[in-house]
């Protein structure tokens, strides 16, 4: 890791995500996928919105880009269109990604656009003070739902997947090493990834939820999530509350650059 | 040396001391990070792997 830090941060450490902040943790995971890979980072564009999550871009030496609220994605869209060579990595969050963004969202997975999106779930807005998210469980306690959450949260996998996205992943902080091995496989996937990395926030959300220390949150991840390999032969009573790590849907789609490639070359009457 | 640390990055979390299994990290007077018994350091990056503040890391051979 140290040599990672020399090598892909800007010299602006610490950083200000709070004590026990998993956020730092999902970062990490993104450097060791760009090294694991060895990207070009003169041809590698990191896009972040608006949140926590979104500051990520701000440590990272790439060509980033810090993006109005929920609009992270067509910022990246942009970027790719006019860049395909260049890896577009979106970072954002939970709120960014479903809410403020929901629609950029399901639209980019619609058109399979090759963008790498590492969605960093927290469960809550932790920058504003704890209000609930469409990623906040059922119950879940927020400053805004001060009796439990009355919303049911979205399946950001099977949302996704059900949008149209052809590669689907899901890691959380205490699997870091799986997590950096799942944005490694996003990144060269040929249409839109999606990585959710599950992480704690032990302020705004765990300490309303009485979640514990920061290591009591890491644990409680080790504690619910499965490998979707290991899931398939589990009885549904050991299911509860459970939820699946791991590659949870790949498949082969058009992707949109390469579409529009083609239009131009028509338009330029290349008779293709 | 083992482990290095990089105090000014620490936040004082606890995490790397949680899940040390060796129980060689603590939290000194102010809350941050002290490498209390290195001796027992089995170089196992536990507490590198899930520092989210990047304050501590596994010195490794270099191959």
């Amino acid at each position: 890791m140290e040599e990672l830090l020399v090598k892909y941060f800007r010299p602006k450490l610490p950083h200000i995500w709070c004590p026990g902040c998993g956020n730092g943790i999902v970062t990490a995971s993104v450097v060791k996928a760009i090294d694991k890979l060895q990207l070009d980072q003169d041809k590698t564009a990191i896009v972040s919105g608006i949140g926590c999550s979104s500051r990520a871009s701000g440590y990272l030496n790439f060509d980033t880009l810090h993006t109005a609220h929920g609009r992270a994605i067509p910022f990246a869209t942009g970027i790719k269109l006019v860049k395909p060579d260049h890896n577009v990595i979106v970072l954002t969050g939970d709120g960014d990604a479903t809410a403020i963004g929901g629609n950029h969202f399901i639209h980019a997975a619609r058109r399979n656009i090759n963008l790498t999106v590492v969605v960093f779930n927290n469960s809550i807005y932790g920058m504003t003070g704890g209000q609930y998210s469409p990623l906040t469980p059922h119950r879940g306690m927020a400053t805004t739902a001060p009796f439990g959450n009355v919303d049911r949260p979205f399946d950001l996998c099977e949302l996704a997947k059900g949008a149209g996205a052809t590669f689907v992943a899901r890691a959380t902080t205490y699997h870091a090493n799986l997590l950096a091995d799942l944005i490694a496989k996003a990144i060269e996937h040929k249409g839109f990834a999606l990585v959710e990395a599950i992480t704690a926030c032990p302020v705004s959300f765990g300490r309303q939820n009485k979640m514990g220390t920061p290591a009591n949150m890491i644990k409680w991840q080790r504690d619910n999530a499965v490998m979707v390999e290991a899931m398939a032969k589990m009885k549904p009573e050991q299911l509860e509350g459970k939820f699946p790590i791991g590659v949870l849907h790949q498949a082969e789609g058009t992707e949109y650059v390469t579409e529009y490639q083609k239009v131009i070359k028509r338009a330029m009457g290349s008779g293709e | 040396m083992k482990l290095k640390t990089n105090v000014k990055n620490c936040k004082g979390c606890g995490i790397c001391v949680e899940f040390c299994p060796k129980k060689v990290l603590e939290l000194d007077e102010v809350g941050k990070i002290k490498v209390a018994r290195e001796a027992d350091c089995i170089k196992c990056g536990q507490c590198e792997l899930r520092c989210p503040d990047y304050a501590i890391f596994v010195m490794r051979d270099k191959k």
